[in-house]
């Protein structure tokens, strides 16, 4: 019912081309600031990949919780028969399939763009869609602490960007083709964890918020 | 008795000895009250004299400096009572019907309920975009939470706030229901509702 409901909202609200824009922008320009020289767009076009599709998902996370804030369904939402805890996982599962997935779909033409070998592609686009949900659990989080704060999009970011650091790590080791297999088995932990433990922290946040 | 009361005759809500402050100001200290079945409850004070405070305490949204707070003899309020405070709780590009239906799985709305947009004045405007409603139109559909699934505590926080003269007649109306149905209502006011309270307590005094 919140999946449903937060999925239509970030769908209807154009919230979702905004960060996919950025991303596929951001990665297109690099071939064009860094010129066509293949080996070094081999070398630093996944880790650039990583950062904006970071980036991207840290733009969509200032309003998540403070429009809930400000228009009163955040009251509501704390008088639901269902646990703060599992609503908040529903908004971060719609988040991952609004921004999250596109994102991941959009790191195949990024990486091409970047001279990634194509057969490699795939891995990527998996290695991204589970560091999305390792940065949206984060997100959540973050955007939850942050939920009261005006213009919070900088405390945001200085909040959860060292959380980004691992899946961005084993991210781009993917990406370079570097040790997949563990890359992989580890961004899942990642986003494993970030799902299981961020409601559970921004479910304490957002309570305290509404005081 | 032929009127439906679906809630219990026992003393549904109990405060003692309650102090609430806010910002390191003490709003009020040892409020003590009990309301039973059927009680309406209005709360009058000046503005800022904590008469929000207390509503969002025993919503159980603000934690007290002390006291207690007893539903039907226990402490989580959760899913006991509504709660309509300042803001209306609505998107402005979701329509009236999405939004009830929204909270009809939130609150959890028993089988067979119907949009109630004809109980607050807003009949055909089911499909409405809420930012295309007035104010007052925006609190009546707010004010549908409360008849969506029925809980026995509402909190209300100016309800006819925005309302016309019939809006607050209406809402008079739906309280003077709930009470006869055994529910209980506490209010925040600055002018009389209708129906005439069970008490009124002067807040922050």
């Amino acid at each position: 019912m919140t999946f449903r409901r937060d999925l239509a909202l970030m769908w209807g609200g154009g919230g979702v081309l905004a960060p996919l824009g950025f991303f596929l922008g951001a990665t297109m320009l690099v071939p064009l600031a860094m010129g066509p020289e293949r080996a070094l767009l081999q070398s630093a076009g996944p880790p650039l990949v990583w950062i904006a599709a970071a980036l991207a998902v840290l733009a969509t996370l200032e309003r998540l919780f403070q429009a809930d804030l400000e228009d009163g369904s955040l009251e509501q939402t704390l008088l639901s028969r269902a646990p703060l805890e599992a609503l908040v996982l529903a908004k971060g599962l719609a988040l991952w399939c609004a921004v999250g997935l596109p994102l991941a779909l959009a790191g195949a033409p990024a990486a091409i763009a970047l001279q990634a070998p194509v057969e490699r592609i795939g891995v990527i686009v998996v290695s991204l869609g589970l560091g999305m949900a390792a940065f949206i659990g984060v997100g959540l989080v973050g955007a939850a602490v942050t939920a009261g704060v005006k213009r919070g999009g900088v405390l945001i970011a200085l909040i959860v960007l060292p959380f980004f650091a691992p899946p961005i790590i084993f991210g781009s080791a993917v990406a370079a083709g570097e040790q997949v297999g563990a890359a992989l088995a580890i961004l899942t932990g990642c986003a494993l964890a970030a799902l299981a433990l961020g409601p559970i922290a921004a479910a304490a946040a957002l309570r305290l918020q509404a005081e | 008795m032929s009127a439906a009361r679906p809630f219990q005759d026992k003393p549904a809500l109990r405060v003692d000895g309650l102090s609430i402050a806010r910002g390191g100001r003490v709003l009020f200290e040892n409020m003590s009250f009990a309301a039973s079945a059927g009680e309406f409850v209005e709360l009058r004070g000046a503005n800022g004299a904590g008469k929000t405070s207390l509503l969002r305490a025993l919503a159980g949204f603000l934690k007290p400096r002390a006291g207690r707070i007893e539903f039907d003899g226990e402490d989580e309020p959760a899913l006991a009572l509504h709660f309509i405070g300042h803001t209306n709780g609505l998107k402005p590009n979701v329509s009236a019907r999405a939004h009830i239906t929204y909270w009809a799985g939130l609150f959890g709305a028993p089988p067979g309920w119907d949009i109630p947009l004809q109980s607050v004045g807003l009949a055909g405007m089911s499909e409405r975009l809420t930012r295309t409603l007035s104010q007052g139109q925006a609190r009546r559909l707010a004010l549908t939470r409360l008849l969506v699934a029925p809980r026995k505590i509402w909190l209300l926080d100016e309800p006819a706030a925005a309302l016309d003269d019939a809006g607050r007649a209406m809402v008079g109306d739906l309280i003077a229901a709930h009470c006869k149905q055994g529910g209980v209502v506490v209010a925040a006011v600055h002018e009389p509702l209708g129906p005439a309270p069970s008490q009124t307590l002067t807040v922050g005094s």
